[in-house]
This record gives C-alpha cells, structure tokens and sequence, in this order.
C-alpha cells in the first residue's frame, strides 16, 4: 500500500508539470459528460419520463455509472494501456521486481485528469439528489457509498479482464470498449427498459445492475424490503473482480514475452 | 490534381488493411444501435410519433448513423497529423512540394472513406434483419435513396473541411485533446449525433440550422426515411456547397498563414 501511495505520489507530480495541457484536459473532461446529461435532459423534456422513471432518477442512475466510471478510470488507467505493455514487452521488467503484478500495473498508470469527469459525475449527483425524495437514514447513506465502491470495483474488473485478454491477442481488444465505455453510456438509464436478456446478462455476468439500478429501485421507493439487504447488493456485485483476477493470474502464468 | 489523387489512392488502399480493427469497431457500432434503439422505444413507449419524428425514422436514424459512423462522426483522433504539429516534424511537411492543407484534407478523407467502406455494410445487414421494430427500413423512395446519397458524401467532404479546421486551431491552443475533444463535442452536439435534431426543443434547432454541423449528419440520414422531403433535400445540397466552399477557402487561409507565422515545436 505504501508502495502505490509512492506511485501514485510520482505520477502526480509528473502529471502536474503540464499546466496548460492539464488544465485544458480536465475542462475538456468536465464539458464533455455534459452532451450526453444535455441529451438526456432534452429527451425528458420531449417525453416527459422513460417507463415510469423521471429525470432526476434517471440523473442519479447516470451520475453513479459516471462517477464509479471517473474514479476506475483514474486508477485503473494502467490496465487501459496494459497491451502496449505486452507489445512492447516491458510486462517482463515487471514480473522480475519482487511486488504483485496487479500492484505494479496499477501504479503504472493513474490518471489524475479523470478528476474533471469525476466532479462532473459529482455536480450531476448533487443535482440528482436535491431533485429526487429520499428520506435519507444511515442504511442509505451506506448503500450510495457501497454502490459508488461497487462499481468503481466492477468497471476495474472489466479493465482487469480487458488487459488480461492482451496476454492472448497482444493487442487491444477494441471490442471491450462495449463494456466499459459503452455501460458508462448505456447504465445511465434504468435496466428494466432493456428487453429481458440485457437486464439478465448486467444483473450476473457484469453485475453493473447491482450498482445501480437493484439498490435505486429501494432507495427511491420503488420497491419495498429490508434496507439492509439492499445495501449489501452492491457488495455482492462486486465480487465480480474475483474471477477477473483470477483470469489475470491464468494470463500471467500463460504469457510468454513478445519483445527481444 | 495528379498527386493528390494518387495519395487518396494509396491511402484507401491502406486504410482497407485494417480488418480486424473493423471488425472491432462494427461489433461495438451494433451493440451501440441496439442500446440505442431500446432506449428510444422506451422513451417512445406506445406513442407513434413525436414532434413529426416517428419512431420508424429514430430507428433508421440510428441505424445508418452507426453504419455511416466514419463519414459522420467528427471526433477523429490522427495520431499522425497531431504528432506532426505537437513535435515539430511538420517541417518536413513544409519542405514537400505540395499544398498542405489539400494533402491533409486527403490523408482525413481516404482515412474515413476507407473506414466507412469497410464498416458499413455488416451494421446494415445487420439492421435490416434485426425483428420488428427495431429493424433497419427500406429508404422511402429511389429518389430519397439517391439524394441521401449525394447528400451522405458532400456531407463527408464538409465533414473533412471541419475537421481540419480544427486540426489547424491546434497551432493555437498546442493542446490536441482540448481541441478535438472539445470541438469534436460540441459538433456533434449540434450535428444531431447525442439526440436526433427534430427532438430537440426549437430554439436549439435554430441554433443547429445556423452552424454547418447538421449538414453533415443530420440532414442526410434523414433523407433516407423521406423524414426531410425531395424538395427541402434539394435546397439543402445548395447549402451543403455553400458551407463547403466556406470552410474550405477558410480552412485553407489560415493554413497558410498560420504555417508561415507558426513556430516549429521541439528540437
């Protein structure tokens, strides 16, 4: 742990050195979210509701999968550009130092410019929350925390998986992208519009649905139960990162070096 | 003419090696149509129609807005032009003996037009055999099917013209990701890629009549489902050359005068 804090400690200072390009970058973070909440918005002024569910909870579907997503995205960067990594074959200076993997790509990669896209993801949060009627209680206040972890875990799960499949085909799999970027854009609208299959397959194989849209449904009284199971399904979710890890474990068992 | 011609040529030919890459990216584009369209018949729910905008034409919509994406789609990412600015090897571009600004014009078109050909057609079939609702259309009418595509491609040349002016502000701003992603943003904003433009409220669609973007994509997609009718596709074209030679004679202006004032980065 005090080996990433040092990581993270040196990326950031080497991120910083660029004012203008950070500044400009993060502005750009913090405007572009703000097409698709615009595109959102303008539709629920066009129609009023989708199946039953109004603009601020659909705000608040939106601004966790955003939120979970920016913080991923900030930590996790490292297994983002991880195939370039087995390209180039410095992933064999890596398995010679004595630390864990996971440890090492992960310091390799943070990416403190997600830090516009995670205020952003806040702003619209803050917003969702001052237009929906929650009578808040500490089961609830755990269960919006829990839901931000879990899927902050999740989406680095699919990172972890995304990066592992580079052990196989060397380069990136674009066609990930559907499950990272593609559910940032998709989970901002409750699962139960989706045709039954969809809703099946992001409830138990990318379990985003435990992160959003199951706890919601009790936490804007759509559904009643006991608030504390709700709380936890989030953290049942996240389990998900377990079979990715272990995927990554068979990856590097596997891998065999591609430079010279 | 005769370079410029060839490099498109060679470029194209290039471009089409590129087949796993396509494969990629048309199995993310009908994932996204899919997402798309369900979302929009839940926002449709029972009701036909909406603001003269049927959910038959949604459905068209998205399905050649993903087929169609590399014509349409102006957040274009050329790590090659933009190294070339960032790092200063643009010098050597200078020294050719060629216009710079139509060879980049060049390189952008056969890039997306080698992308496009190779993407395109899969997501249509795909559209096309997709179950009822939410299938891809037969266009209105020959004539509609022909106007969308003269529309499609003059709409991919002004596309071009855009996206080299904004190539061209990174002289300014010496900042790639603030300027594509920004201007790329707030293109397709206003080019009706986020929503549709005929869902938008109506002060907004002044907005997007006004600027070049809906000319791109918006206004050929939807010739196709005869949403936009023969004779407003007609006096549309003008418009389209119109922006056309606009962008381009401004475009290639400040080409010139930003490569003669501009300062060669790096060492």
């Amino acid at each position: 742990m005090k080996l990433y804090a040092k990581y993270i400690y040196f990326l950031l200072k080497s991120q910083l050195q660029y004012k203008a390009s950070f500044i400009m970058t993060v502005i750009t973070q913090f405007i572009q979210p703000f097409a698709l909440f615009a595109g959102i918005y303008l539709l629920f002024e066009r129609f009023g509701n989708i199946q039953g569910w109004t603009l601020y909870e659909v705000f608040m579907c939106y601004a966790v999968v955003a939120m979970c997503f920016a913080i991923s995205e900030c930590f996790a960067r490292g297994f983002d550009k991880f195939p370039d990594m087995i390209r180039t074959a410095s992933f064999d200076r890596i398995l010679v130092r004595p630390r864990g993997t996971i440890l090492q790509v992960l310091g390799a990669g943070f990416d403190i410019k997600r830090i516009g896209a995670f205020i952003q993801s806040g702003v619209v949060l803050v917003i969702a929350i001052s237009g929906v009627d929650i009578t808040w209680d500490f089961t609830k206040i755990i269960m919006l925390i829990n839901m931000i972890l879990g899927g902050t875990v999740i989406f680095t799960g699919v990172y972890i998986l995304q990066a592992t499949a580079a052990f196989w085909t060397i380069e990136a799999l674009e066609v990930a992208n559907i499950f990272t970027h593609g559910i940032k854009e998709h989970a901002s609208y409750p699962l139960n519009i989706y045709p039954k299959w969809i809703t099946v397959f992001f409830t138990f194989i990318i379990p985003y649905g435990t992160v959003n849209y199951i706890p919601l449904q009790y936490l804007l009284g759509k559904i009643d139960g006991t608030g504390w199971f709700y709380a936890l399904v989030p953290l049942m979710g996240s389990l998900f990162i377990l079979p990715c890890l272990l995927a990554w474990k068979i990856g590097v068992r596997k891998y065999s070096s591609a430079g010279s | 003419m005769r370079p410029y011609i060839s490099l498109l040529r060679v470029r194209f030919l290039n471009g089409l090696q590129y087949r796993a890459a396509a494969l990629g990216g048309l199995t993310t584009q009908f994932f996204w149509g899919i997402m798309l369209v369900f979302i929009y018949k839940a926002f449709y729910g029972d009701a036909a129609s909406s603001n003269g905008f049927s959910y038959k034409d949604i459905v068209t919509f998205v399905w050649l807005q993903q087929a169609f994406l590399s014509f349409i789609f102006l957040y274009d990412w050329d790590s090659e032009l933009l190294d070339m600015i960032t790092t200063g090897s643009i010098s050597y571009e200078l020294c050719r003996p060629v216009n710079i600004y139509q060879v980049w014009y060049v390189k952008l078109l056969s890039k997306r037009l080698s992308r496009g050909i190779l993407r395109f057609a899969p997501v249509i079939v795909l559209g096309f055999l997709m179950p009822r609702p939410y299938n891809l259309s037969l266009p209105e009418s020959p004539v509609s099917f022909l106007l969308f595509l003269i529309t499609l491609f003059l709409g991919l040349f002004l596309l071009v013209a855009i996206s080299m002016l904004i190539y061209i502000s990174i002289f300014i701003t010496m900042s790639p990701i603030g300027s594509v992603g920004l201007f790329g943003i707030i293109g397709e904003f206003f080019a009706g890629m986020t929503i549709p433009v005929p869902l938008m409220p109506s002060w907004l669609q002044n907005v997007c009549m006004v600027l070049p973007f809906r000319w791109t994509a918006d206004f050929p997609l939807r010739i196709y489902s005869g949403n936009i009718g023969i004779s407003e596709a007609l006096t549309g074209i003008a418009v389209q050359l119109f922006w056309i030679i606009i962008l381009v004679l401004a475009g290639a202006f400040s080409m010139k005068r930003i490569t003669r004032l501009s300062v060669v980065q790096g060492g």
